[in-house]
């Protein structure tokens, strides 16, 4: 009962990190979510230089640990003068690597409208681009939308890793309080379970979406 | 101005070029990839007048449908001029030589050119009635209120009245293409091309699509059908053209053309089609 009662009463202390979390997570997967798509565009373009640097992109983040990345852009940038502040620089690091990963959910997903439509919405006088953003971009958005959630939940979980570039989020919260109070056990489980509470009805959400895209397909 | 030109094709030429894929190997060596060209087109005129039914006959992979494409620029040619309306289509012409217009400019061209594919292409995340408005959105800037009093009667129009806020997941073949027919025609083009609008539907839905082609040409649309219903084609075209690999061979009236073709390959279509005898 002692390590229940224990666990509860560490829950206050852990929640003052929630909105630092939702900081990081909102604002990265905003960053992913532009990045990811002009990364996408950029893949399919017709520009073979757009496509070299999209790949080229592509590679070195997919290639590297996020944490090295994270680590990168807090501690070595500073060196070429480049000072960023723990939270904007988890929002950076998280954006730049999640991007990566739209990206590909992106470029599938507007590779997977058939090519029939896009047709059509030249003979009807669209304009290749119009046809790009009027025709084919929405309806890969609505593919998206399972993926997208997907890898949402995911960097909320990723958000811990910004705990070794000082960002006071879940872990690194828990952190200074065990290294105050020692309750190791107590201390963890309690992190381990808010995670749980923030991701459980995402993953829902998630799956709500999928069944609303394959039915509107 | 009865014989007013709206598509005026002279001497297309048209060649498809298939590269095989660089392989490493082919890298490795050095050796030149393939490429397999096929002239699809080799050397078209067809004229067609406001008002007039074309139908273009034509054995499989003759080069119907690449001709039709061609017109309003789904495909580039090699050589040749096409006008709709007076307009050269995709190209300038600056010393004899076509050059490549800006995009922009073949979108303007293509609103007056009508176009209904053999599998109908609608936008699967609209509706019917939301498939006919966003061309007069997008492209014509309409507003939503205007765009849905054209949108509507066109709808209605083809029978589809009562389908309006289905999406084309809830709509039958048939349905789809009198909807696809229904976008095109909103747009108020010059000309309708089809392709083959009824090949890809169960045969008991084809009666009703090609009840609306009809409706269409008796309101006195110019139009261009590649089709293979021989007995439409006869019933509503008011001129005949039958292609083989890449020319046109023959031309003329159905009341000729369908009792007394003269070429070879048009005498050959119709004995496989039934019409004569073989
Ligand atoms: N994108 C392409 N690349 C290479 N070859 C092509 C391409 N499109 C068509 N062809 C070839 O061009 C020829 C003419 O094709 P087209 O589709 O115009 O024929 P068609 O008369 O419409 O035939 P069908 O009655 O089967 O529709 C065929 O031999 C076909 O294989
Ligand atoms: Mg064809």
């Amino acid at each position: 009962m002692d390590f229940i009662n224990n666990t509860l009463a560490v829950f206050p202390a852990l929640l003052v990190a929630v909105p630092v979390v939702v900081q990081l997570a909102l604002g990265a997967m905003l960053l992913a979510l532009v990045l990811g798509l002009l990364i996408a565009l950029a893949r399919i373009s017709s520009i073979k230089i757009l496509r070299g640097v999209a790949t080229f992109y592509l590679e070195v983040i997919r290639g590297t640990p996020l944490l090295v990345q994270l680590v990168y852009i807090f501690f070595v940038l500073p060196s070429i003068g480049v000072e960023i502040e723990p939270v904007p620089a988890g929002i950076l690091g998280l954006g730049l690597n999640y991007a990566a990963y739209l990206s590909e959910v992106f470029r599938s997903a507007i590779l997977s409208v058939e090519h029939g439509q896009t047709e059509a919405a030249l003979s009807l006088g669209y304009t290749p681009s119009k046809t790009l953003w009027k025709v084919v971009i929405p309806q890969s958005f609505v593919v998206s939308m399972g993926p997208i959630g997907n890898y949402f939940i995911a960097m909320i979980k990723d958000t811990a890793l910004t705990s070794v570039i000082a960002v006071t989020e879940i872990l690194k919260t828990a952190n200074i309080l065990n290294s105050q109070t020692f309750q190791t056990t107590a201390i963890y489980t309690a992190a381990a379970i808010l995670y749980l509470i923030i991701s459980l009805p995402l993953s829902r959400v998630v799956v709500v979406l999928e069944r609303k895209a394959r039915a509107s397909g | 101005m009865a014989d007013e030109t709206i598509i005026d094709v002279r001497d297309v030429h048209k060649t498809f070029i298939s590269e095989t894929k660089r392989t490493l190997w082919s890298k490795l060596t050095g050796r030149p990839h393939v490429e397999k060209r096929v002239e699809v087109l080799k050397g078209v005129d067809l004229v067609v007048h406001r008002g007039e039914t074309i139908a273009i006959l034509g054995s499989s992979g003759s080069g119907k449908s690449t001709l039709l494409r061609c017109i309003n620029k789904l495909e580039t040619i090699e050589a040749g001029r096409i006008y709709v309306n007076g307009h050269l289509i995709g190209y300038e012409e600056r010393d004899g030589e076509l050059i490549a217009e800006k995009a922009s400019i073949t979108a303007q061209k293509r609103t007056d050119i009508g176009f209904v594919f053999q599998h109908f292409n609608l936008f699967l995340n609209k509706t019917a009635l939301g498939n006919v408005m966003a061309p007069l959105r997008d492209v014509k800037k309409l507003s939503a209120a205007e765009a849905r009093n054209i949108a509507v009667p066109n709808l209605e129009m083809v029978g589809l009245a009562d389908k309006m806020e289905n999406y084309p997941s809830k709509l039958s073949g048939g349905q789809k293409q009198r909807v696809a027919i229904a976008r095109a025609l909103a747009m108020e083009p010059s000309v309708m091309l089809f392709d083959e609008p009824t090949s890809a539907l169960d045969p008991e839905l084809v009666g009703e699509v090609l009840a609306v082609i009809k409706k269409i040409a008796q309101q006195g649309t110019t139009m261009v059908i590649v089709t293979h219903e021989m007995q439409f084609a006869r019933d509503i075209a008011d001129r005949i053209v039958v292609m083989d690999q890449g020319v046109i061979v023959e031309e003329g009236p159905p009341s000729r053309i369908f009792t007394t073709p003269e070429h070879p390959k048009t005498r050959a279509l119709l004995s496989r089609s039934g019409i004569l005898p073989g």
